[in-house]
């Protein structure tokens, strides 16, 4: 959803959390915290629209373009709206042989929609992403913080049926 | 009986907690040497061990340490490597979750024998839940007088924070991390200067992987020789194995560096041999990165010795016969997978993952992963193989950062060792087609092992 610009502003709580992270960095450094900060705002705003980003530059003291050119680098930040949840099905060799393809070919049909797209009812992202550091409990996909391992389809439904009953957001906030 | 240094308490309940680490012996190590030793006593100890980098590319520990620059009133930055990301690798997260005091107690020491009293955990942004486990083992640390001002009276000062990337293969190359850790993209830099000189913030910097820095927990704990005689000749110290794959047990092994691959491989104590009864067709013994060994090149050199866990006898052979220990990632295949898909896979992974400075890289990594997926696809034709072998040699030594020698190495390897398999896919289109358990085209096909 796009907020008008003057409405953009973090929780009384989120800008301290933004208080104690710049306090981790010397004097005059405080461009560090800048992808731990992106990580917030998308966790409060569900993505990061140019209003927010420029936001998160006031905030840190830093031009508009030295935020925006972070969050198109990064794969984890979202420049486009997406899901409540996004589910982040990891695709790389270990998962591959593990069969994810069959378990995105999966969610694609339950949900009907494709690698990249939200259902209707804005609850589910798919997303195929690379290596997640799982590759022993194959295969797996990550929503918001939380690693789903040892894929099944059985387990699939049954998330599908939890984050459709609860979509809690989750993504890397506070 | 295979001895533990880094895993040993791992099982322990609570031992993420401090107080239980604590019990276990845990921080005997920051007494020791705050009390007893001097930075230069920690930084001899940790040469004595020889230990090697245990992110990839082995480099000694105490020669690095060394290197830092130590000019008058500049501070100096320990980083500690913890965005693990190359595929098959997960043995830094495990160590993270199950025992974060002792990466803390790693980078305390560390610190302490580099003079750096700023120091950070630079963790990849999809293990946000681990970097809450470090928080909270920090929070911990700092209560109990292990972080902060004048550590037990030593005058030592030393203040620790952990903070994320956002998804970034890159960010796992030392001058790559510490751009993004000055809040920028995850560029590497061409060097020199080294970090050693200038780093983090232009300033003198070592950046080490999480298990290098738990490492220097037991080399200063039991000395640096009596790590040093665990081993075999340059390959000294246990060794965090991360192994998945077609394998009955996947999961972390903590190994000694002496015992072979066949044990690792077909022992009950590690992976317990291959799933479904099926052989073994190939092995990528250090990440994604590293050069795939075919089966008859796994368990024996091509000289027909034994090949062992360590450094130098995965590399045993050069890249003709031989491949590395890397980073430890340790993935087995079956007779049912195919070479030709596995390649384009990584292939795609590295095109995803170049920064895109380097034309070579940011290029090459995209045709090779054309030319693979129509090959897999059943559109290749013969002279793709040879264009391959071209691009992967010329993204090979042509780029700032070695994430080109990463993506060249597998694409060669596995056209050295599995030519016939490539032409297979260009003579048998269909039938190669239909081997693969993936999704080809709009129809499914079933795993072969189902």
């Amino acid at each position: 959803m796009e907020t008008a610009e003057n409405q953009i502003a973090f929780k009384e709580e989120t800008l301290k959390e933004v208080g104690r992270i710049t306090a981790q960095f010397p004097e005059g450094m405080q461009k560090s915290a800048l992808i731990r900060v992106l990580h917030l705002a998308q966790a409060e705003f569900g993505w990061l629209s140019v209003p927010v980003m420029d936001y998160v530059a006031r905030l840190l003291h830093l031009n508009p373009v030295e935020v925006y050119e972070v969050a198109t680098f990064y794969s984890m930040y979202d420049t486009k709206p997406v899901g409540k949840v996004k589910l982040e099905v990891c695709r790389t060799g270990p998962c591959m042989i593990e069969g994810a393809e069959r378990i995105v070919k999966y969610i694609e049909d339950k949900l009907g929609i494709k690698d990249g797209e939200t259902t209707s009812d804005g609850v589910f992202t798919l997303k195929t992403v690379e290596c997640l550091g799982a590759c022993g409990y194959a295969p797996m996909l990550q929503a918001g913080e939380k690693y789903h391992e040892h894929l099944t389809e059985a387990k699939i439904d049954d998330l599908i049926e939890q984050y459709r009953a609860n979509p809690v957001a989750n993504y890397m906030g506070m | 009986m295979a001895r533990k240094l880094l895993l040993e308490n791992a099982h322990i309940e609570g031992i993420h907690t401090y107080d239980v680490y604590r019990k276990n012996g845990g921080y005997r190590s920051v007494e020791k040497a705050l009390k007893t030793m001097s930075p230069e006593d920690v930084v001899e100890e940790v040469k004595k061990s020889g230990l090697r980098g245990r992110g990839g590319a082995g480099f000694p520990t105490g020669m690095k340490w060394s290197f830092i620059a130590k000019p008058e009133g500049v501070p100096r930055h320990l980083l500690c490597n913890a965005d693990e990301s190359e595929p098959g690798t997960f043995k830094d997260r495990y160590l993270m979750e199950k025992i974060p005091h002792l990466l803390i107690e790693g980078m305390i020491l560390s610190s302490f024998a580099l003079g750096a009293n700023q120091s950070y955990i630079y963790i990849r942004g999809e293990y946000m839940y681990v970097l809450r486990i470090l928080e909270k083992a920090i929070a911990e640390a700092y209560a109990n007088g292990w972080l902060g001002k004048n550590i037990l009276g030593s005058g030592f000062d030393l203040d620790l924070s952990v903070t994320p990337g956002a998804g970034a293969y890159i960010c796992g190359e030392e001058t790559a991390l510490i751009e993004s850790l000055e809040g920028k993209r995850g560029n590497p830099r061409m060097k020199p200067p080294f970090p050693a000189v200038k780093g983090l913030w232009q300033r003198p910097t070592v950046v080490n992987n999480v298990e290098t820095i738990a490492a220097v927990v037991p080399i200063v704990n039991e000395g640096g020789d009596a790590y040093a005689q665990i081993g075999i000749g340059r390959s000294t110290g246990t060794k965090l194995i991360s192994a998945s794959g077609n394998i009955n047990k996947p999961g972390v092994y903590e190994i000694e560096m002496n015992i072979s691959v066949e044990e690792f491989i077909y022992s009950d104590t590690y992976c317990g041999g291959i799933k479904n009864g099926k052989k073994l067709k190939a092995c990528v013994p250090g990440g994604s990165s590293v050069p795939i060994l075919p089966h008859y090149l796994v368990c024996k050199t091509a000289a027909g010795q034994d090949r062992l866990m360590t450094y130098e006898s995965l590399a045993d052979g050069g890249f003709a016969t031989g491949s590395m220990l890397g980073s430890g990632g340790f993935i087995v295949y079956d007779e049912d997978q195919c070479i030709v898909r596995n390649t384009w896979n990584f292939t795609r992974f590295y095109h995803h993952e170049s920064c895109g400075q380097c034309s070579p890289c940011r290029e090459g990594t995209g045709w090779m992963e054309k030319v693979l997926h129509r090959l897999e696809y059943g559109h290749g034709k013969m002279e793709d193989i040879d264009l391959l072998w071209d691009i992967q040699r010329k993204i090979e030594g042509n780029t700032i950062c070695p994430l080109g020698d990463a993506a060249a190495w597998p694409v060669a390897a596995a056209i050295r060792h599995f030519r016939e398999e490539f032409e297979w896919h260009v003579k048998e289109p269909k039938a190669c087609m239909e081997r693969n358990y993936g999704l080809v085209a709009e129809k499914t096909f079933e795993p072969a092992t189902a």
